[in-house]
């Protein structure tokens, strides 16, 4: 994401901006944020809750001076983290309520806060100035809802998704969107499925390990001391050597469990979190597209209105039928762009995740292996 | 130790275990005996395929040496090299403890003359025994597979027959290799008929593997899944491992019955073996040992050993189950980890199928390929970890149980015993009232009882001193297997462990590229 110089609008560096930690404070969470400025003069430490980020999402969606604003794909801000949630809860937030003390959703946060810095237009709005750097909270009173919102919600009611387009390219863009859209979500949620066996196979490792150590009473303990530094002669009763065996494989099963706990980790933290990302970004491309559709229903229906309008009213509806004109194409300029820079960003990202897994993959596979083979020389050695 | 009331003598004449030095590591002479069973190594080159069965049974066993790693497939029939390699694994380190060559054997032998008096340390070249040894041609070597399952028939009176091949030097045997057909009732029946003749001297007989009704009914009735598959693979490996153990224990192996078992044609029908299954075999023990339990037994420093082994064993039985339900619930875990695997690497094909992005949506389908090999590797996995892991657990739980049998034969035989001096006694105090009463043909008859009857205390006695000689010897025999055995399984273990690992690192390294590639 490369950084372009502006004019008056955000004074810190979109890549230095970090969620790092999650607090809790009763029921809820606080997130600190840290940004570096832009002049280089230090950094900003502020707190902020999911409300907070909920307030900026909105200051963003209610920006009606920029035209065409409608045809911006908006970061996806992730959904309330709700502390001792049900599960039903839990699964909605996937791969982000996994990992400890928050750690996934931090940088979930982040990188929607990363996102939002780094987008030409939505990084002038002075909400996100405000959010990243005022010590105070912003403003926690109701936002005036936008033209935004309350398009969108009137068109709730009618489905418009199917409707046909007039331009090939969009209509394209929105099919291969909703193809894709259900792939990641399914995707998603299927890694999470791998994820969560792997950590209950770690478990499981862990109960056979402590087992393990059960079988080894402890007046053999010292047998068992004696015979790892080689002293024991002639075997004539083998319940240390015995004793050995299960101290040694309770051992391997440890390797073992901590392997699955890496890969677990490593799956969470690189392509669990960008194929979440991943999902939640065709999600947020689906819904700048779908109000562009309603605008494009909108469009027609000002011109139906303005041939079938009788002499009196024919002025007024065709002065509507040109502002909406106007409108859907600004929507349809802004939209273009935003999805060829979506293409290449979303692309980017999974290179990104896909690579980072894979480099930490290699690396808990290669020291495991070591690990193991240590493991298998040991054993070979026993009791000789 | 009384040396004449040995009941698993050798094969080879004269033999009698006087040195001092074996005595004392007495427990450990059988040390001599395991060590020509089932070691492949030399009869792979001495192995001349002489017979009609030849090329099978030599493919058999071949292959056995040079696979390394488990067979991982769990619908192949062939996959014996799990338990061969074992004992190529368990015998490799017993030939590198005994230093001595016999020149007579291959230049591979690993000291493969069989002798009763050999011990641990390899001190004694130039003793008695080896001498004799060495005009001895004869090698006890002795191999043998089960393969091949086959349905016979259709319907419920179908039943699956298994090849038994054995390879062998032994003189008592007509061939050196030979196979035969053989269906599970049939290792009942011979597991009933040791049973029989030697449970009685104190002998850990193997159990045989269980049967299972459910699993039988699905294999008649024709159900082509793999866990019928499956079943039928486990009870292979289990007939395998059970005929390993009979043939690995010297006095058994001597028994005309288990000769018969592994050479003739056609064997009669074993009957009676509806009611001989593991279950019913544990629950036996169980009563039988409640009942002996309530005894009192004297107390002197032998009797303390058995009491502590006894113990022990009950204890370790315990801990046994509770690791088998462990590694049950850890085999499951890496089912499921299979299939939600292959789901997944189905669902990322399709992502990479509906993407635009060429190196992209290449990568992504290298992605699913990976994930696609990593669920067969889970695959393997999980069978290693159950048919090395979880089925040793099951076989060595049986096993004690076999053992608990022993030391309960040993406490009948004591109470026999009692019960013949309470007798003797009762005869004598007859006789004292007799002489009293002063009626002499009755007298007559006392006497001749109380001769009976001292007659029966000194052989009881006598039998009673045998078995617990035989239970020791039988026992630490059976503790050395055990841990040569959990050793070798645990190593087999981990080789399948590191190289399914190793493959993962392969896997990875493949597909980073990939995923750099991607612009």
């Amino acid at each position: 994401m490369m950084e372009e110089a502006r004019e008056g609008s955000l004074s810190v560096s979109a890549q230095t901006i970090r969620v790092t930690e999650a607090v809790r404070d009763g029921d809820a969470l606080t997130f600190i944020v840290i940004s570096q400025k832009l002049s280089g003069s230090g950094e900003y430490h502020v707190a902020r809750t999911h409300e907070d980020f909920q307030w900026l999402q909105q200051c963003l969606f209610s920006q009606e001076v920029v035209p065409g604003i409608l045809g911006v794909i908006f970061p996806p801000l992730p959904a309330k983290p709700q502390l001792n949630a049900p599960a039903k809860v839990l699964k909605q937030l996937g791969f982000l309520a996994m990992g400890e003390d928050w750690r996934m959703y931090c940088m979930a946060l982040e990188t929607y806060l990363q996102q939002v810095a780094a987008h030409t237009t939505l990084s002038k709005n002075k909400c996100l100035e405000n959010f990243l750097t005022s010590s105070e909270p912003p403003g926690r009173q109701r936002v005036r809802k936008g033209i935004f919102n309350r398009l969108s919600q009137a068109m709730e009611g009618m489905r418009k998704e199917g409707h046909k387009d007039v331009d090939d390219f969009f209509q394209t863009e929105r099919d291969n969107n909703l193809t894709l859209t259900g792939c990641s979500k399914s995707a998603t949620e299927r890694f999470i499925d791998v994820v969560l066996t792997e950590q209950k196979l770690a478990v499981a490792c862990g109960h056979f390990s402590t087992a393990l150590h059960l079988c080894v009473e402890q007046e053999e303990d010292s047998a068992v001391l004696a015979f790892s530094n080689g002293s024991v002669p002639m075997i004539k009763n083998y319940r240390p050597l015995h004793a050995l065996i299960c101290v040694k494989l309770s051992e391997v099963i440890d390797s073992i469990k901590r392997n699955f706990e890496s890969v677990a980790e490593n799956n969470l933290s690189t392509l669990g979190l960008g194929l979440d990302l991943e999902s939640r970004c065709q999600e947020a491309e689906k819904e700048m597209l779908y109000r562009r559709t309603c605008k494009l229903v909108e469009l027609e229906t000002a011109s139906r209105n303005a041939e079938r309008a009788k002499p009196v009213k024919k002025a007024a509806m065709d002065e509507l039928k040109v502002a909406a004109e106007k409108e859907f194409d600004h929507v349809s300029g802004v939209a273009k762009q935003e999805i060829a820079r979506f293409h290449s960003t979303h692309v980017e990202l999974l290179r990104q995740a896909l690579i980072l897994w894979c480099e930490k993959q290699l690396e808990t596979a290669r020291d495991t292996s070591f690990r193991y083979s240590q493991h298998l020389q040991a054993f070979k050695g026993l009791g000789e | 130790m009384a040396a004449s009331s040995r009941r698993n003598p050798p094969p080879l004449p004269g033999a009698e275990n006087q040195d001092p030095l074996s005595e004392m590591a007495g427990e450990d002479s059988d040390e001599g005996e395991d060590i020509f069973v089932g070691n492949s190594n030399p009869v792979a080159e001495a192995f001349q395929p002489d017979t009609a069965n030849g090329e099978e049974p030599a493919d058999l066993f071949s292959e056995a040496e040079t696979s390394t790693a488990v067979n991982s497939s769990i619908t192949t029939s062939k996959s014996n090299g799990v338990h061969s390699d074992n004992e190529n694994d368990l015998f490799a380190e017993v030939s590198v403890e005994l230093s001595m060559e016999n020149p007579s054997t291959t230049a591979k032998s690993s000291g493969a003359e069989f002798t009763p008096s050999l011990t641990l340390s390899a001190t004694q070249p130039e003793s008695m025994e080896q001498l004799e040894e060495e005009k001895d041609e004869d090698s006890f070597d002795m191999e043998v597979a089960v393969t091949n399952p086959e349905k016979i028939g259709d319907g419920m009176n179908a039943y699956m027959a298994y090849k038994v091949s054995t390879r062998t030097t032994l003189p008592m045997f007509r061939n050196r290799t030979f196979s035969v057909w053989r269906r599970f009732s049939d290792f009942l029946g011979l597991y009933e008929k040791l049973s029989v003749k030697h449970s009685l001297n104190g002998c850990i007989i193997p159990p045989p593997p269980e049967k299972s009704v459910v699993g039988m009914t699905k294999v008649k009735v024709g159900k082509d899944d793999s866990s019928s598959a499956d079943f039928v693979e486990r009870r292979r490996a289990a007939l395998e491992r059970y005929l390993q153990r009979v043939v690995c224990h010297p006095s058994l192996l001597q028994d005309p019955d288990v000769r018969e078992f592994l050479e003739r044609d056609e064997l009669p029908r074993a009957v009676g073996t509806h009611t001989l299954s593991g279950a019913g075999f544990l629950k036996m023990i169980n009563r039988a040992s409640d009942a002996v339990s309530k005894m009192t037994i004297k107390i002197s420093d032998s009797d303390a050993w058995f009491d502590n082994k006894l113990q022990e064993v009950e204890s370790e039985e315990l801990q046994l189950r509770k690791l088998h339900a462990v590694v049950d619930s850890l085999v499951n875990h890496r089912k499921e980890l299979c299939g939600n695997t292959a789901v997944f690497a189905k669902s990322m094909a399709m992502l990479g199928n509906s993407e635009d992005n060429t190196a992209l949506s290449r990568a992504l389908s290298q992605l699913a390929e990976v994930e696609d090999k990593m669920e067969t590797l889970h695959q393997e996995q999980a069978a290693s970890d159950f048919f090395i892991l979880a089925e040793l657990l099951a076989d060595y739980i049986r096993l004690l149980g076999a053992v608990r049998g022993c030391f309960e034969q040993r406490m009948k035989t004591w109470q026999r015993w009692q019960e013949a001096q309470s007798t003797l006694q009762k005869k004598r105090e007859v006789e004292a009232k007799l002489l009293w009463a002063n009626k002499p043909d009755k007298l007559q008859q006392a006497k001749e009882e109380i001769t009976e009857w001292e007659g029966k205390v000194t052989q009881y006695e006598r039998d009673f001193d045998r078995i617990s000689v035989t239970v020791r010897k039988e026992f630490l025999r059976f503790e050395k297997q055990k841990s040569k055995d959990f050793k070798s399984q645990i190593v087999k273990y981990l080789e399948s462990l590191l190289q399914s690992q190793q493959r993962h690192v392969k896997f990875w390294e493949a597909f980073l590229p990939e995923a750099k590639a991607i612009a």
